[in-house]
């Protein structure tokens, strides 16, 4: 046991630790169809929830008549609004600061908005129920664009805080105005305008989208009356600030609420926030006194739960005549939809936009955020990104591209010319980040090399060339994405959602026999932590990490976390799992001196034990650790093996990357073929290079169906016209690109294991680098920039505004 | 995406299903399902009853009688693609049928369904349209028989009366001749954008022959005759392809939907004839 063999390299494998490309423990139930999902719950008694939806974007409730749908066979009871008032529950606070209707109360604002929730035996009387409740709507006028929003005589869609001038982010200007929010210098940024040699200003819009993950939104709800405990499975990503959440407005005391999230069929930001359906459900099965079911069928995700972006941003760029960059300034109108129900940290009502100012070093910069209420579906979420960080890194890098067509300078070489540089760091942003560290001259120089960037160029002279001679109907395009993330919310001093600060957990319990399990305040939803949570335990203490379960999602087994989207469980909980076996391992320290007779400091850690300095011979495993600590631990220690950590961290992380797309167009049809996609991502230290590599192929397949066609889009009378996955793009593995990744490594300084997160860096720069080869292809035609979605008929439209459509 | 209550029969024969239809206030025939099912789960469509087909052995399969491809209605459209017979004296067809939704619609999708439903979507219409086939008919009491090219009446309006029932597709087997089935769509899935099919026939370098039919670019499929009849007699030159394909133009009137503007679907429409046309003169040729 104690002797030198396996060697060093075979001890390192069978860890299975960090940097290994371990398989994912959870594919086994996953591929098997094994999963336990909340539609997969099944209690006995248990009855089952649907809405009542408006066909109207925004109209008077003038009477619900439930007389009819109480006669259909196996329904029990329809809330209305009237019904929910009673308990306090018609509105329910949102995430920032807002409130919502959980059913519609004397009016509705949006198309699919909840009316009603029918109860009933099955799922086929509930929906037989929904379809006998009769409503008796009054149409309004309908305020679609947001634009539109603060005119004189708009519509005027919030009657409940009509003459509210004070919202909960400051003034507000108009009645359909939710919040200003402004950040950094603006008499410099604009002296910096005022001096600049060249300026460029356009209106870059990011359209609405929605997360639209595999697994709708849906919770079972049971109450036991007797014992007065409330219990609710759910798609959460968050499920302790949703008990918290659930204790505040119910005022059943959070220790009699037991929130669990089974399995989850994908987040994306979708299942962050709290949704009439939980509400409704919970209610219910407090009436009826049985277990609830509620379950969204995709229609519904799409129209009602949550979309994400509608950013309106108007950027400019201040820069000297050789293309340094001097100052930056973008006003946002930000489309919050008919309710502010962003899912953002309570204290930033544009997320993290002012990240905006990317990887380049703007001496200024200010930016001031407008949002806005219209006849939409509230939401705003952070789709696979972290707050508002895509709607930014889409905004400047497009910025970055208007100024080198302007300036005739390759988008690229402008780019290298303004990035922060390698001793900057960590380096102060003019919107007020510390960037913990970068590299991002030297991660462009190796991704332009891999894809040679020059060559590429030389071979879109040619085809233009072609173009212009009537030899070709195809033009190409070379898209350029630099992003710069902020992911890992956050540190308390700045990061809390209603108060809570958002820090991260983990529990070890090492096991007499030397195995483990570590229960994380995050929740996996589809990630892979239950693989690589083990391997980061693995390599801190040497336990193999096949030896480690982990647990997540049950609010009574996990310590409290904040849970997992912001690409925050890597750099917040992933730490906290680290000074959580950090303590594990100085305790072993402990006990290893004392079975060996030394001082604890002649000790060193050796992979899967410890080893005396000098005595390579004497050595004691993990194995054998863990049995003396509940057997023969040193006198006046207690026994066992566990740790708890709460990791508040000191900074965000700040991951990056450099993106290349090639496409080519065609002007006739506006039928693109994407050419090439390469991606470097830098994410720190990296855990499990099969998952990042599955990751980063996730959010590009994200990011090339938003850039290309995705969109939630509502015609003038406010009906949405992408309801379903027909016109909602989801592309299928024929339609998606070959992605070719590649990597740098640049540690965060200051966490544990210098990871910074990456699963939303591939969203977060992959819609840059395609709107911008979308762009690139036509620019030299005269156009300067292209909105988003860059579908066939919309390319089309754009060849057909340059003339170029015979 | 919950339907309605109904009820649901399964006839061994064709007689018990129209029997059924007829005295039936509102009932549906159910071939395939993909485009009924989805319609009463969104409770668009709510048929009293459901008259299953799928029991009724002598609806499919795939024969040669005499002249004629008869394809039974109830033939899925990975039958069509797995019959040698198809591929050898209906190549379209063949082609046509890759191009429909994916594997796994293409083995419960059928071929009666698809020309059956009446909606413009569909790619079968156009193809039957330029093949000229015909469409039989069992009704109540008699039989019937149509030709594709005037079964389309309007959006989901077909020449079917009430407890009728699509029961073959005979396809006149057409001698050598080229072919082409262009169809463009966002994805895997999808129905077209626009689709153009075309049938032609050369002889000493000009079309003798030709039928064009359109897929998605009206409220039914269409049949372009002006546009072959712009071909017929003709060598097919710039001049004369350009003429078919502005008389194609000329009768589309798609809708406005998330695939694009009418202006771009007819301008994208023409462009497909104009490719469909270019393959089937290269294949006819050859």
């Amino acid at each position: 046991m104690n002797d030198m063999s396996p060697n060093k390299a075979e001890r390192e494998a069978k860890l299975e630790g960090m940097g290994c490309k371990r398989k994912r423990v959870e594919d086994a139930r996953f591929t098997q169809g094994k999963g336990n999902y909340v539609d997969d719950i099944k209690l006995p008694g248990m009855l089952f929830g649907d809405f009542v939806r408006s066909p109207h974007a925004h109209a008077r409730i003038k009477g619900i008549n439930i007389k009819k749908a109480m006669k259909v066979p196996g329904v029990l009871a329809v809330l209305t609004a009237t019904e929910l008032k009673g308990v306090n529950l018609a509105w329910m606070p949102t995430l920032a600061g807002d409130v919502q209707m959980v059913l519609a109360d004397g009016k509705v604002l949006f198309q699919n908005q909840e009316v009603a929730f029918v109860v009933a035996t099955d799922r086929y009387a509930a929906a037989d129920g929904v379809e006998a409740v009769e409503v008796d709507y009054e149409a309004l006028p309908v305020l679609v664009d947001p634009f539109q929003a603060m005119v004189k005589g708009a519509p005027v869609l919030r009657e409940d805080i009509k003459d509210k001038t004070e919202g909960a982010h400051g003034k507000r200007k108009h009645y359909n105005h939710i919040f200003e929010w402004t950040v950094g210098d603006k008499d410099l940024t604009d002296a910096a305008f005022r001096k600049a040699d060249v300026t460029i200003k356009e209106l870059i819009s990011y359209h609405r989208t929605h997360p639209s993950p595999l697994e709708t939104c849906q919770a079972v709800a049971s109450f036991d009356k007797i014992k007065g405990e409330l219990t609710v499975w759910g798609t959460f990503q968050a499920p302790h600030v949703i008990r918290t959440v659930a204790s505040l407005i119910s005022t059943i005391p959070e220790h009699k609420i037991h929130v669990i999230s089974p399995d989850v069929g994908g987040g994306f930001g979708n299942k962050v926030g709290a949704y009439p359906g939980y509400i409704c459900a919970i209610v219910a099965s407090i009436v009826t006194g049985k277990p609830v079911k509620w379950v969204e069928d995709r229609i519904e995700n799409l129209t009602a739960t949550s979309f994400a972006r509608d950013y309106h941003m108007t950027a400019e760029i201040a820069a000297t005549k050789e293309g340094k960059v001097q100052g930056l300034r973008v006003h946002v109108l930000a489309d919050h939809g008919a309710f502010d129900a962003c899912a953002d940290p309570s204290k930033w009502p544009a997320g993290f936009f002012n990240i905006v100012t990317g990887s380049y070093d703007f001496p200024v910069a200010h930016v001031a955020v407008d949002g806005v209420y219209t006849n939409k579906a509230p939401g705003g979420v952070a789709y696979r990104c972290s707050f508002r960080v895509t709607e930014a890194a889409y905004c400047i890098e497009r910025a970055m591209d208007i100024l080198a067509q302007k300036l005739k300078m390759d988008p690229a070489e402008l780019r290298m010319k303004n990035f922060i540089r390698r001793e900057q760091f960590p380096y102060q942003s003019a919107l007020g980040w510390e960037y913990d560290s970068g590299d991002y001259h030297t991660a462009m120089k190796q991704a332009m090399e891999k894809i040679d960037y020059q060559r590429l160029r030389a071979e879109q002279k040619r085809k233009q060339a072609d173009f212009k001679a009537g030899k070709t109907r195809e033009i190409m395009g070379i898209g350029v994405s630099f992003f710069t993330e902020i992911v890992g919310a956050g540190p308390s001093r700045n990061c809390d959602i209603l108060g809570i600060a958002m820090f991260d957990s983990c529990e070890i319990r090492v096991h007499p026999t030397g195995s483990a399990i570590a229960r994380v305040g995050t929740k996996s939803t589809g990630q892979g932590h239950e693989t690589t949570w083990a391997q980061i335990i693995a390599t801190e203490i040497g336990i193999p990490s096949a030896d480690v379960m982990v647990e997540e999602g049950n609010t009574d087994t996990a310590p409290y976390g904040l849970g997992t989207y912001g690409s925050r469980s890597t750099p917040v909980a992933g730490a906290a799992i680290a000074m959580a076996a950090r303590k594990i391992k100085a305790k072993a320290q402990m006990i290893a001196a004392y079975m060996l007779e030394v001082h604890e400091d002649d000790l060193q850690f050796d992979i899967d034990g410890f080893r005396v300095k000098g005595l390579p011979e004497k050595f004691k495993s993990m194995k054998e650790i863990a049995w003396a600590a509940y057997h023969s631990v040193p006198p006046g220690m207690e026994p066992g093996l566990e740790a708890v950590s709460y990791y508040d961290p000191p900074n965000m992380t700040y991951p990056f990357g450099a993106y290349f797309c090639v496409m080519d167009i065609d002007v006739d049809t506006g039928v693109y073929k994407i050419k090439r996609f390469y991606a470097l991502d830098d994410c720190g230290t990296r855990i499990n290079p099969m998952i990042i590599e599955g990751q980063v192929h996730g959010g590009l397949t994200e990011a090339f169906a938003i850039a290309m066609g995705q969109e939630i889009r509502y015609d003038a009378g406010g009906n949405v016209l992408t309801g379903s996955f027909m016109d909602f793009f989801m592309p299928t593995a024929v339609e998606t690109p070959h992605w070719e990744t590649d990597h740098t490594v640049t540690p965060s300084p200051h966490h544990p294991i210098g990871a910074k997160g990456v699963g939303e860096s591939p969203n977060v720069g992959g819609v840059p680098a395609f709107s911008n080869a979308v762009n690139d292809a036509f620019g030299f035609l005269g156009s300067t920039h292209i909105q988003m979605p860059h579908d066939y008929w919309r390319n089309w439209e754009a060849a057909k505004s340059l003339g170029l459509v015979k | 995406m919950i339907p309605g209550t109904f009820d649901y029969f399964r006839p061994r024969s064709v007689a018990e299903a129209t029997k059924f239809l007829h005295k039936s206030k509102n009932a549906s025939v159910l071939a395939g399902g993909h485009s009924l099912l989805p319609m009463m789960k969104l409770r668009v469509a709510a048929p009293s009853a459901l008259v299953d087909l799928a029991g009724i052995a002598a609806l499919r399969g795939i024969k040669k009688v005499g002249g004629n491809i008869v394809i039974g209605a109830m033939t899925t459209q990975h039958e069509v693609l797995a019959s040698a017979l198809i591929a050898k004296h209906v190549p379209l067809l063949h082609e046509a049928a890759q191009l429909i939704a994916d594997p796994q619609v293409r083995y419960v999708g059928t071929l009666g369904g698809n020309v059956a439903n009446g909606d413009p979507g569909n790619d079968m219409p156009a193809v039957m349209m330029a093949l000229d086939a015909t469409y039989k008919i069992t009704g109540p009491t008699k039989r019937r028989a149509v030709k594709a090219r005037v079964f389309y009446k309007g959006l989901y309006e077909t020449a079917l009366k009430s407890g009728e029932i699509v029961t073959a597709i005979e396809i006149p087997v057409p001698g050598k001749h080229g072919f082409a089935y262009e169809k463009l769509k966002r994805k895997i899935g999808d129905y077209a954008t626009a689709g153009a099919a075309v049938v032609l026939t050369m002889k000493a370098g000009k079309v003798s022959a030709c039928a064009i039919a359109l897929t998605n670019l009206g409220a039914t499929p269409l049949l372009a005759d002006a546009a072959a009849k712009a071909l017929v007699g003709q060598a097919p030159d710039d001049k004369a392809i350009g003429a078919a394909v502005a008389a194609a133009r000329a009768i589309m009137d798609p809708a406005n939907d998330t695939r694009g503007t009418p202006e771009y679907r007819k301008s994208v429409g023409g462009i497909y004839v104009e490719r469909a046309i270019r393959c089937a003169i290269a294949a006819a040729a050859g």
